[in-house]
């Protein structure tokens, strides 16, 4: 493990800087953390997580995939990929690097979405330990440990310092990069800020609760419980929940026109909205309700069927700050599971 | 912070239900933390009784449920309104959105409702509880003692400058009359108006640039009440999911600000519920300052079947050379 005082975090990011572009959680101009690319002056924000995830690194919100350019009777086809350069994404939470993993699951598999695996083998990830837990975490809930993120680099800060231990061969790489900055330091602190979060996450209201409802081959259990008509009762179908969540990663693929060829792009999707999904003969989720149970069955029971149990939530809460009507995976959770605390 | 105390509506939608005017009641429904309420209709009073809640965080302007509701519910809807809240009431009316036979409205007096972010501002994160009496009473995870944080000092944006505590629109009024209130509301238009070209272009880039078009502002707006909306139609041929730039980000934010001309009432719902703080009221406000000065002060909702100047030809009505003449000495 290796330091550094906090007063030397710029020339960190600024030794990083030298070899890569470096992105981290800095306040923007509503005062909320965003993350943004380090130039000099940017300061990492006190927040303790940013209102739109980390996905947008791997997974952005639109993407241009290729063009066409139409001439009489030529078309030629453009390629306009540009995700061909190292980054590292720093201060990612211990939920939201989770959130790589079930995306993983998706887009790593057969067959390979080889946008996203080209930025996610060009990114590394910095995360960094929590301890000030908002009452709307629940990572616990999916046995993610917010003291110990992994990532390629794990890092803790406390009042002056900041330690970092390297997890894999890029997170080596990136102490490399810092290395002149950092001196080999002992692990009696990070354990000491370790116990003290862990303590606080205890007393999280949301402590208690718990997946064992949930999980795969529960389809038939859920689908028609009676509880999704008045959950979804007053759901706006705006797809915030969907668009702040970081495992979120339904996508369209859309042609825009641009009058002498055309862009053809991806952009995310949300199953809030009427038209996800859209087939020929009409959308095959019809009211609310369906589109509303669709987006919980997913994380709650058709995920973890197709990914050995593995549930498609990290308990981020940012459904939970950020729904215009306050509706959430948690109050679907103790609803239809049945209340555990 | 509020006067009107939640038992007070318990009896009254009690009340309304037992007798038989109503058989539901859009309300206020409490969630995990005091704060996350969330509108529900409730069919019965056993619901009601266990999860209807009232505090200082029942923001939530319920006039737009009434389209959906008075379709679905056989008999009436008792819903509570809030000043502001009458105003959009008013206007669906204006536009024939739901059968006023179908509800019964209860005015009820707000004090402001709080922003619970600016409450996270004083106290921190990892709340425990929150008691709204007199003062707002929070306590957290972090701290033994409780905060006792003034409302006036956590209201939100729109509260601040609330133009009306006068409900336009009611069956039943509980409490007192209000007034309309001397508003500082265009105060914000002004600053804008004040700026070059440039410096209010990025002031709206930067804010737009934040855009992540989850489209809450259109689906919580009570004037945004298309069958389908333009942006959410295929067939339409300018639907679109993501802003695909920022041509586009702000192309969706310029029409739907049209589109709700003289018929926004500056309710507020739009920059409450936007997760990413921008402050769209103000591309509606703007309209609203304009029409004033253009055509007379004219208050959309204000009254049900009032002609929004808009599209009220009248010969007195400014010339559109005189409005052009405006613009150019603005800058
Ligand atoms: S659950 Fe909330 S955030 Fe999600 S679509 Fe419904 S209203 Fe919007
Ligand atoms: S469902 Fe909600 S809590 Fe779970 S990962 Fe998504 S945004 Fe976070
Ligand atoms: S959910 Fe857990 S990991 Fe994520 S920010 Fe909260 S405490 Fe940290
Ligand atoms: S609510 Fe905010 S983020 Fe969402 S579409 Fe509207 S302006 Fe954009």
């Amino acid at each position: 493990m290796r330091k550094c005082s906090l007063d030397k975090l710029q020339s960190v990011f600024a030794a990083v800087n030298e070899k890569m572009p470096i992105y981290l959680p800095a306040n923007g101009s509503d005062g909320k953390a965003v993350y943004t690319k380090w130039a000099e002056g940017v300061e990492l924000s006190d927040s303790l997580n940013t209102v739109r995830s980390p996905k947008d690194f791997f997974f952005p919100q639109t993407e241009n995939m290729m063009e066409f350019k139409t001439e009489g009777k030529t078309i030629e086809i453009i390629d306009v990929r540009d995700e061909k350069e190292d980054f590292v994404i720093f201060g990612v939470r211990a939920c939201d690097v989770k959130s790589f993993e079930i995306l993983d699951r998706v887009f790593l598999t057969d067959p390979v979405d080889s946008f996203y695996a080209s930025r996610r083998e060009h990114g590394i990830i910095v995360a960094m330990a929590c301890t000030k837990p908002s009452e709307t975490c629940f990572c616990q809930t999916f046995g993610i440990d917010a003291t110990e993120p992994m990532g390629d680099v794990s890092a803790w800060k406390t009042d002056k310092e900041i330690f970092f231990k390297a997890n894999t061969e890029k997170g080596e790489a990136f102490m490399k990069a810092i290395e002149a900055l950092t001196e080999d330091a002992d692990t009696k602190e990070v354990e000491a800020q370790k116990e003290a979060t862990k303590k606080i996450l205890k007393k999280l209201p949301l402590a208690e609760l718990d997946t064992k409802a949930f999980g795969g081959g529960k389809t038939s259990e859920f689908f028609n419980h009676p509880a999704w008509a008045e959950l979804s009762e007053s759901c706006l179908g705006c797809g915030t929940c969907t668009f702040v969540c970081p495992t979120c990663q339904c996508y369209d693929i859309k042609d825009f026109n641009t009058g002498k060829g055309v862009i053809r792009f991806r952009c995310w999707d949300s199953c809030m909205y009427s038209d996800f999904t859209r087939m020929a003969h009409g959308n095959n989720r019809n009211s609310q309700k369906e589109r509303f149970r669709q987006r919980f069955m997913h994380k709650l029971v058709y995920y973890p069927e197709n990914n050995e149990g593995i549930f498609g939530c990290v308990g981020c809460g940012r459904c939970l700050s950020k729904c215009p009507i306050s509706m959430n995976i948690v109050k679907v959770m103790k609803k239809i599971g049945g209340e555990t605390k | 912070m509020q006067k009107i105390t939640k038992n007070q509506l318990l009896d009254k939608a009690a009340e309304l239900l037992d007798n038989g005017t109503v058989t539901a009641v859009l309300g206020w429904q409490k969630g995990e933390f005091d704060y996350d309420v969330t509108p529900a209709l409730f069919e019965n009073k056993e619901e009601l009784f266990a999860n209807f809640v009232w505090n200082d965080f029942c923001g939530a302007n319920f006039s737009k449920y009434l389209i959906k509701h008075t379709r679905k519910v056989e008999g009436k809807i008792l819903v509570f309104l809030k000043p502001c809240d009458t105003y959009s009431f008013n206007q669906l009316l204006t536009e024939h959105r739901f059968d006023r036979e179908k509800v019964y409205a209860v005015g009820i007096p707000c004090e402001g409702m709080a922003d619970i972010d600016k409450v996270k501002a004083i106290v921190g994160d990892g709340i425990s509880s929150i008691d709204c009496g007199e003062k707002i009473k929070v306590t957290t995870i972090y701290a033994d003692a409780a905060v006792e944080i003034d409302g006036k000092d956590v209201l939100e944006g729109r509260c601040e400058s609330c133009k009306s505590k006068k409900h336009v629109a009611y069956d039943e009024l509980l409490g007192e009359e209000g007034d309309v209130l001397d508003s500082n509301r265009f105060d914000e238009v002004a600053r804008l108006e004040a700026m070059t070209p440039d410096e209010r272009f990025a002031f709206w880039q930067n804010e737009l640039s934040r855009c992540i078009r989850c489209n809450a502002c259109r689906d919580v707006c009570p004037a945004c009440t298309c069958e389908k909306c333009v942006f959410g139609n295929p067939k339409s041929g300018v639907e679109n999911k993501s802003p695909a730039n920022s041509f586009e980000e702000k192309m969706f934010h310029i029409i739907r600000a049209f589109h709700v001309a003289g018929r926004c009432t500056d309710c507020g719902e739009c920059s409450r519920v936007c997760p990413q703080n921008i402050p769209l009221h103000l591309l509606n406000r703007k309209f609203i300052k304009d029409m004033n000065e253009c055509y007379g002060e004219y208050q959309a909702g204000a009254e049900v079947g009032s002609r929004a100047p808009l599209v009220n030809y009248t010969t007195e009505d400014l010339e559109p050379g005189e409005v052009f003449d405006r613009r150019d000495t603005d800058a």
